[in-house]
């Protein structure tokens, strides 16, 4: 397109208006601006607002140091951002690095019942999360669940704990239950990764003698390290906006103790309140807010910094 | 000429579709009733309607239930939008007190009736200030304990008066090995509070006198009357199932209905539901006192009540209905359709199940009063009853002891509530 636009300048001149670029991306521009940015435009206002006699008043950062500065709102706060930050790291160390496992087995010449394994992975992560949570909520419980069962089969039923009734243990199961949901995004995400690497480069690094293990922590390892970086920031939105596991499998209150309260749970009591307690649609604002700024500095330390340093490969 | 014809047919249509739902005289007047109770369908038009309608003519009753989870924002709106029905079903508390100070629900201190209901009864609809009463309250729900009747045979248990018998009895259960001596979890939170502090803890500090007291600022969470209950759910912890911190309260009702565990703590709620799960016979005692002879509390904590839409085209119609749910007529057509939520009028009204009348005789000997963290004291934030649920399962699962827990909620309590003795 673009030799045939410098040959005949021309062309340029003459060419109308071209409306039906506007006429294609209005609907997207439109249905985006409409559900995304107007309410999060609303949001960051109502952040700056608070209802003082019925009315509602600009109040500028007050909300904010009541967030930070009050005791309460600020324990709540920080005891919720450092869940979150467990239930990342969780997902970092465990879900990325066998997420990357499974799709290097899967891209295994050798192995055989190939689409099966993939679909079975996969299939969780289509499930719906009130699904997951009630058979992980089943199968751990104590009284009726399969897991003390099994582990009584192999004689370990002595390392069983009604893990998610206490507050040592509950963050962590949870976090595992997430990562056993989604683990087959960034499988399916590094799989198809591996498999656009060219077959020249695996064959002209056998020649070379670099087989097995070395092959791909040298060869195929950087080849996919982008997709990496992409799975990453996935997985720090995804665990920054998360909510509906937490909500299903330990409650609105995220206990026991509020052990299980990330940022998501502590937005929906504030903004919607539970039970006795009413909604405060400026207070919930006000840490929707703080959570749009530190996934927006997440991402932003991703682009700027992390993925320039990237080196991709062409080919 | 066709313009006619179809104008005609229209008002034919019409008429028959209005002679289809009111075969009556044009003069009727009728009134919808706004709730969330869709599950009393069947009991108002089978029982409630036709016995109304049958002793006032030219009165029409129509129930018009919404989803609970959808109630409050609907009648909002169509409250502010004028077009609600003339009879509203009243949340306790805060949510009905809101729409009585917006001038939407009517005020019903003058209603021929009201005076059958105590103090107590009314508490959840009447101002701060003990002027206006606005609902006619309807239903409330006991707190206790149900029992398994044939394991308490078996092992040759009598009913526990006192704390003392309560935890032999729990002891011995516990030896035998049978029975899970408590069916009660901690997972869900609100069991720990409800079931256990809620349940337990009018005794220790004397029902309304200390939940007024609470109200006026006279006494403090951290006073021993509010520390003890904590102490008291702790002692549970032993005899609840094995891996209670994860039981949910499905799990606790099912353990119980499955005759797995022998004594459940429990809200009158559940009798109907247990009526039909359970095979074994079952019977319920109220919160064990101290000592014996001392005087009993139980929590008879209200939860429903009936009132007028401020803007009704027929305040008298709807006066006379009020009337009505306040006679004892309603009372026991209503608490009999449903075991388990007890009318609040003074007269008292003859249970046909024996579970419920068990649980509804506890009225004559001990005091009644409401949960206490539900009037007022929970407006604030943190919230006090949703602090209650979680520290009531921390005192159990040993994470808090008794005076942290109690420490804990007076600090989140004193964060925003000022009483009237502190000012």
């Amino acid at each position: 397109m673009t030799t045939i636009d410098t040959t005949d300048p021309d062309a340029v001149a003459k060419r109308p208006v071209r409306w039906h670029i506007a006429v294609f991306l209005a609907p997207a521009v439109l249905i985006y601006t409409a559900v995304m940015i107007l309410p999060l435009i609303e949001t960051l206002r109502l952040s700056l607002f608070n209802v003082v006699d019925n009315q509602s008043i600009f109040v500028g950062f007050d909300n904010f140091k009541v967030l930070f500065g009050d005791d309460r709102w600020s324990v709540s706060f920080w005891n919720a951002l450092k869940n979150n930050l467990v239930f990342f790291l969780i997902h970092m160390v465990v879900q990325n690095p066998i997420g990357i496992a499974l799709a290097a087995l899967l891209s295994l010449p050798v192995l055989r019942l190939r689409g099966f394994y993939r679909t079975a992975i996969f299939l969780p992560t289509i499930l719906s999360f009130v699904i997951v949570g009630f058979i992980w909520k089943l199968i751990l419980s104590p009284i009726w669940g399969v897991a003390p069962f099994l582990m009584d089969l192999v004689w370990m039923k002595s390392f069983f704990g009604p893990w998610l009734g206490k507050p040592a243990s509950a963050l962590v199961t949870v976090s595992l239950v997430s990562v056993w949901q989604n683990i087959g995004i960034p499988m399916m995400l590094i799989y198809a990764a591996l498999l656009s690497i060219p077959d020249e480069v695996i064959e002209a690094a056998e020649c070379d003698g670099v087989t097995g293990w070395s092959q791909f922590f040298k060869i195929k390892l950087p080849l996919i390290l982008p997709t990496i970086g992409i799975v990453s920031i996935l997985t720090f939105v995804g665990n920054f906006n998360a909510f509906d596991l937490v909500y299903t499998m330990q409650g609105a209150l995220a206990g026991p103790d509020g052990s299980t309260d990330i940022l998501g749970t502590f937005l929906y009591r504030t903004f919607f309140g539970f039970q006795l307690q009413v909604g405060d649609r400026s207070m919930g604002a006000t840490i929707a807010t703080v959570m749009f700024l530190i996934i927006l500095a997440g991402v932003s330390l991703y682009l700027f910094v992390i993925q320039r340093r990237i080196r991709r490969y062409q080919f | 000429m066709n313009h006619l014809r179809k104008t005609l047919l229209v008002t034919t249509v019409a008429a028959i579709g209005a002679g289809f739902a009111a075969p009556a005289f044009a003069e009727d007047v009728t009134l919808t009733i706004e709730s969330w109770r869709n599950d009393d369908l069947p009991i108002w038009q089978e029982k409630l309607i036709p016995a109304f309608e049958a002793k006032n003519p030219g009165i029409k009753l129509n129930f018009a239930p919404s989803a609970p989870t959808e109630y409050d924002a609907a009648l909002g709106a169509k409250l502010d939008a004028g077009s609600a029905g003339d009879i509203i079903t009243c949340r306790p508390f805060d949510k009905s007190l809101a729409l009585f100070q917006k001038g939407q629900l009517a005020s019903l201190s003058d209603l021929p009736g009201i005076e059958g209901f105590s103090p107590v009864a009314k508490s959840a609809w009447i101002t701060d200030d003990g002027k206006d009463t606005f609902c006619v309250p309807v239903a409330a729900v006991i707190h206790g304990f149900i029992y398994n009747k044939e394991a308490f045979d078996k092992l040759g248990i009598t009913v526990p008066q006192t704390e003392d018998e309560f935890f032999a009895a729990l002891e011995k259960i516990k030896a035998d090995g049978t029975y899970i001596p408590l069916a009660m979890g901690t997972k869900d939170l609100w069991e720990a509070a409800t079931m256990g502090y809620q349940n337990i803890g009018p005794n220790y500090w004397k029902g309304e006198e200390g939940r007024l007291a609470l109200i006026a600022g006279t006494q403090k969470l951290t006073d021993p009357q509010w520390v003890e209950p904590f102490a008291t759910l702790a002692k549970w912890a032993p005899y609840m199932g094995d891996g209670f911190e994860a039981q949910t309260y499905p799990d606790s009702q099912n353990l119980f209905t499955l005759g797995r565990a022998a004594i459940y703590p429990a809200g009158s709620w559940e009798i109907s539901g247990f009526n039909t799960q359970a095979q074994f016979k079952m019977g319920a005692f109220p919160p064990p006192v101290k000592k014996a002879g001392d005087e009993c509390f139980i929590s008879d904590h209200t939860d429903l009540a009936i009132g007028m839409n401020a803007k009704t085209a027929h305040p008298e119609a709807a006066k006379k209905f009020l009337s009505w749910v306040a006679s004892p007529e309603f009372a026991d057509i209503y608490a009999n359709a449903l075991p388990g939520f007890f009318s609040l009028s003074s007269t008292p009204v003859k249970m046909q199940d024996p579970l419920a009348e068990e649980f509804v005789s506890w009225r004559e000997k001990c005091k009644p009063t409401i949960r206490s963290t539900y009037q007022i004291l929970s407006r604030g934030t943190p919230n006090l009853e949703n602090e209650t649920w979680t520290e009531s399962a921390n005192v159990i699962n040993g994470t808090d002891t008794p005076q942290v827990a109690a420490e804990k909620l007076q600090k989140g309590l004193d964060a925003w509530f000022k009483p009237a003795a502190a000012k």
